[in-house]
């Protein structure tokens, strides 16, 4: 299997490199093109800043890639934060694949709550091939200080200050706004999931 | 429900795992994979390395041994230890470290901070903060506990979160190794001032000490070695302990 993941300014690439070494599969890191057409599955990790990472895919038009794809596409945490249509994250217009899904910041009336979502939480309302064998209310790791509200795309909900997709789906595009790279087994499951999703 | 944190530390010296008392007496406490890999497996939510060799020539083997963690454990990691550039996170980053924490280099160099911040994400960047009561007063001291300094934790507590730290790991030394509980009042004054996770460090010494922090303290994580190396209390009987006290944890 061919699996590629996007190279950009973006962290955390190299954990989901190691998280897919660990189930076998050995992943190639790149920013070409070609290579990313060609995939079998495509990875659009991400942790960091949303203006600056828009700048980034713009300046290589990775933007207009990213949404052309035609195969499977997971983006995690920033990722699919990216795939919406705006973040709030200074003001930010982003790729628009999950349309009319906004990325606001968290407001927390009690300052206990803290900001950002740091830990473990759980997923809810499972939906898709996405979630096959991973159990209702299975913990995952999350680290964020903006979330996606609930839309047609939501496939899995968490609770924090509100109720907000913790993924979503539209056609062959995922995302996930937790880190399946760092979700232990229901995390592991998941990736094995979505390299084993058809069209 | 985002629960509470428990993350085992080790202390790593010349590519082991070793155990002190207040940071001097060093103990053998075994391989730090295998150790990382068990606590994985008990239930452990994160976990923490501190090098506490550190030196230049030893940073290599560092990197190595990150490598290898990370193609081991699938939770989060923090490595700590003798960082003090960019240079060097990038290279513990780029060997699958999650998140770094900073201590002595942060408060001789407080915009290190805001650089680490700026370039990797707040979200990997923890800052270390470790306390003692000196003149009745909770004051931050660096180089493991050995130097004092002028800084106030509070106040040192609020600028290393406004200058883009991720999370507060507060070590008391004054609890540090006496397994008689963690510092309750400093981690709560912690936690309250600033709106950044506080993992609360030094002084786990019985299951009761966990409840105590997170319910009368606010901590958002608690950290504790020996106890755990030495397997006096086992995480997932820990973890069950405190699901019965109603506090949130993954199990």
């Amino acid at each position: 299997m061919n699996v590629v993941i996007i190279k950009y300014n973006a962290g955390n690439i190299q954990s989901v490199l190691f998280a897919l070494e660990r189930i076998g599969i050995n992943a190639t890191v790149t920013d070409d093109p070609l290579l990313i057409q060609a995939a079998d599955k495509v990875i659009f990790p991400g942790v960091g800043e949303a203006s600056t990472a828009m700048r980034y895919l713009k300046e290589r038009e990775l933007d207009k890639l990213i949404i052309s794809l035609q195969q499977p596409v997971l983006g995690i945490c920033l990722g699919m934060q990216l795939l919406c249509d705006y973040s709030e994250e200074n003001d930010t217009p982003c790729l628009g694949m999950f349309d009319k899904v906004w990325i606001r910041k968290f407001k927390a009336a009690d300052p206990q709550l803290k900001i950002p979502q740091i830990g473990w939480n759980t997923i809810t309302g499972l939906k898709t091939g996405l979630f096959t064998s991973i159990e209702e209310k299975s913990y995952c790791y999350f680290v964020h200080g903006y979330y996606a509200g609930t839309s047609d795309y939501t496939i899995a909900t968490t609770d924090y200050i509100q109720l907000y997709s913790s993924a979503l789906k539209k056609n062959n595009f995922y995302g996930v706004q937790f880190h399946p790279e760092k979700s232990a087994k229901a995390g592991e499951q998941l990736l094995k999931n979505f390299l084993s999703l058809s069209l | 429900m985002l629960t509470k944190r428990i993350i085992p530390c080790l202390d790593i010296k010349d590519g082991r795992t070793v155990k002190g008392t207040n940071f001097v007496q060093l103990r053998d406490a075994g391989d730090p994979v295998e150790l990382a890999m068990r606590y994985c497996e008990e239930g452990a939510d994160e976990l923490v390395f501190l090098d506490i060799t550190a030196t230049t020539e030893k940073r290599k083997t560092l990197a190595k041994l990150v490598r290898d963690i990370a193609t081991h454990i699938n939770i989060p990691f923090t490595v700590g230890g003798g960082i003090n550039s960019r240079e060097d996170v990038s290279v513990l980053l780029e060997n699958g470290a999650d998140k770094i924490s900073i201590n002595t280099s942060a408060v001789r160099n407080p915009g290190l901070i805001d650089e680490l911040a700026k370039n990797f994400g707040s979200q990997c960047v923890v800052v270390a903060i470790d306390a003692k009561i000196i003149n009745d007063k909770w004051t931050v001291v660096t180089h493991g506990g050995r130097t004092p300094t002028t800084l106030l934790t509070i106040d040192w507590a609020k600028e290393v979160a406004a200058r883009g730290s991720g999370e507060i790991l507060l070590t008391s030394m004054e609890n540090d190794g006496t397994k008689n509980g963690f510092a309750l009042d400093i981690t709560k004054a912690v936690s309250k001032s600033i709106n950044v996770p506080v993992i609360a460090s030094g002084g786990a010494g019985t299951m009761e000490h966990f409840t105590e922090i997170f319910k009368m303290a606010d901590a958002d994580a608690a950290l504790a070695a020996s106890i755990f190396h030495f397997k006096e209390i086992a995480i997932p009987d820990l973890k069950k302990y405190l699901a019965e006290q109603k506090i949130p944890v993954r199990i």
